[in-house]
């Protein structure tokens, strides 16, 4: 147990795990995500209330799970790297950033996309919508942050302590939008409430947040072995595994 | 409790606590200004809505909060710059007492230098506003409170970025999205109080954040120095 995790902070091993791992995870990706897309999009039945617009829930629901867990995922990373001192902790927090960031706003615009053929506009301050874009800002803070310093090494420390204080604060931040939101409800929108969602569109939506969670992992590792080769470009180990 | 030194460290925050207080009083602009500035803007929306009293009451609550908190945003801007430059946080950060406690009587100091402040002269702008006096009591309460979390909050990201060039902009980006559940709590108490309403919740909510802030805020604003003194 404790050897798997020691492995986890030694770059040749990671290195070379990204590259075992890699190969067997892009076809993976594809796969799901073509099979999910296309089942979502041309086999499960119309909705009966919003047509076929509904189907873009099978990229945005997706999107919006997947980006507020890579928040968490990169506040771990940054916790780990604040008390262990791991240089690969700070690397796996600096990849999560930017492609957390990006599924935020994949989420952001498609549930733009949607808002128009179903509340009538493009932007409505309902709390979840809301919710997305500051946790978007919370994203680009740390990035911007990070872009701040110098010191690549102090960056990523300055950076963890803010994503764990983001932590914190993002249940309160949720939890008062909520209520923000119940206090000023505006008559005109009426959400849908697709409280119980059919099996037969719910299985392809599944399918879809697996193959998000295997894109944002993809994502990860090369965006984490290109962190490597730049990082440990002087390393023998690195030139080794390059040249053979 | 007394450390090594004999000195209690009630006895220490008071004193550095007012040591704080009479440096900042030694440059009053910078007490004056965020004063000004809350002033300059709240008489920017009249100009800009319209002179109508009954529109303008209406949109105080938020006008005031508003204000108030990128009043506090100007604070906190310019919280560590000076100890930072002139090398007495380092000494402090090196000394024996923790810093997460040596930092609380800097923070005291700005509070009752800035926020509490700003608190006593909302009514004032409220006034101006066409905020009912009824309402005067919750307004001050709950900037009390959060103007205390704002600081709070904005030392942590002060700290973070006192050591990089023109870290204002980045300061703002950093702990506006963090001052969100601040600026709804203390909106919907005074929200409350003017359709009399049950204040109490929200200002509740707002109590919580001081108690929960004064705890973990100072870790947070620690760690962070540390890294910008890069020790």
């Amino acid at each position: 147990m404790w050897r798997i995790i020691h492995q986890f902070g030694s770059p040749p091993w990671v290195y070379r795990f990204c590259d075992r791992v890699i190969p067997w995870l892009l076809p993976l990706t594809a796969v799901a995500l073509i099979v999910g897309s296309a089942w979502g999009l041309l086999f499960a039945p119309t909705d009966y209330k919003q047509g076929d617009s509904y189907r873009i829930i099978y990229i945005h629901v997706p999107a919006a799970v997947v980006s507020l867990a890579g928040y968490y995922i990169m506040a771990f990373a940054g916790l780990v790297s604040l008390v262990w001192r791991i240089k690969l902790a700070d690397l796996a927090m600096r990849a999560a950033a930017p492609i957390g960031a990006a599924f935020t706003a994949v989420a952001l615009i498609t549930g733009a996309i949607w808002g128009k053929p179903t509340w009538g506009a493009w932007w409505v301050w309902d709390a979840r919508v809301t919710s997305m874009l500051i946790l978007f800002f919370l994203y680009v803070g740390v990035i911007a942050l990070f872009e701040a310093y110098d010191n690549k090494t102090i960056a990523a420390r300055a950076c963890a302590i803010l994503s764990l204080v983001g932590t914190v604060n993002i249940p309160i931040i949720y939890k008062s939008v909520d209520w923000w939101y119940s206090l000023h409800q505006p008559a005109s929108i009426k959400f849908t409430g697709s409280s119980a969602i059919d099996a037969s569109m719910l299985y392809p939506l599944l399918g879809m947040i697996v193959a998000f969670y295997a894109l944002f992992a993809l994502l990860m590792m090369l965006n984490l072995k290109q962190s490597l080769t730049s990082e440990y470009a002087q390393s023998n180990w690195l030139i080794k595994r390059i040249t053979t | 409790m007394t450390d090594q030194s004999g000195i209690d460290t009630l006895q220490y925050l008071s004193g550095q606590t007012a040591r704080h207080v009479r440096l900042q009083l030694a440059s009053p602009s910078e007490i004056v200004n965020p004063l000004l500035f809350f002033l300059l803007v709240v008489i920017l929306f009249p100009l800009g809505l319209g002179p109508d009293p009954e529109r303008l009451a209406l949109m105080a609550p938020g006008i005031l909060w508003v204000v108030a908190l990128l009043a506090n945003l100007m604070i906190c801007m310019r919280l560590f710059v000076d100890d930072f430059e002139d090398g007495s946080l380092e000494q402090l950060a090196m000394a024996s007492t923790p810093l997460a406690l040596s930092v609380i009587p800097q923070l005291l100091a700005a509070w009752m230098t800035g926020g509490l402040v700003l608190s006593l002269a909302a009514p004032l702008f409220g006034m101006m506003l066409g905020l009912p006096v009824s309402a005067v009591p919750v307004l001050v309460a709950s900037l009390l409170m959060g103007t205390a979390i704002m600081l709070l909050l904005g030392a942590v990201g002060a700290a973070l970025t006192v050591g990089v060039r023109r870290g204002g902009i980045l300061l703002a980006l950093l702990i506006l999205p963090l001052y969100i559940p601040v600026l709804i709590a203390g909106t919907r108490a005074l929200d409350e109080a003017l359709h009399s309403g049950d204040p109490v919740v929200a200002l509740a909510f707002l109590g919580a954040g001081v108690t929960g802030g004064l705890l973990l805020a100072p870790l947070a604003i620690a760690a962070g120095l540390r890294v910008s003194l890069e020790l």
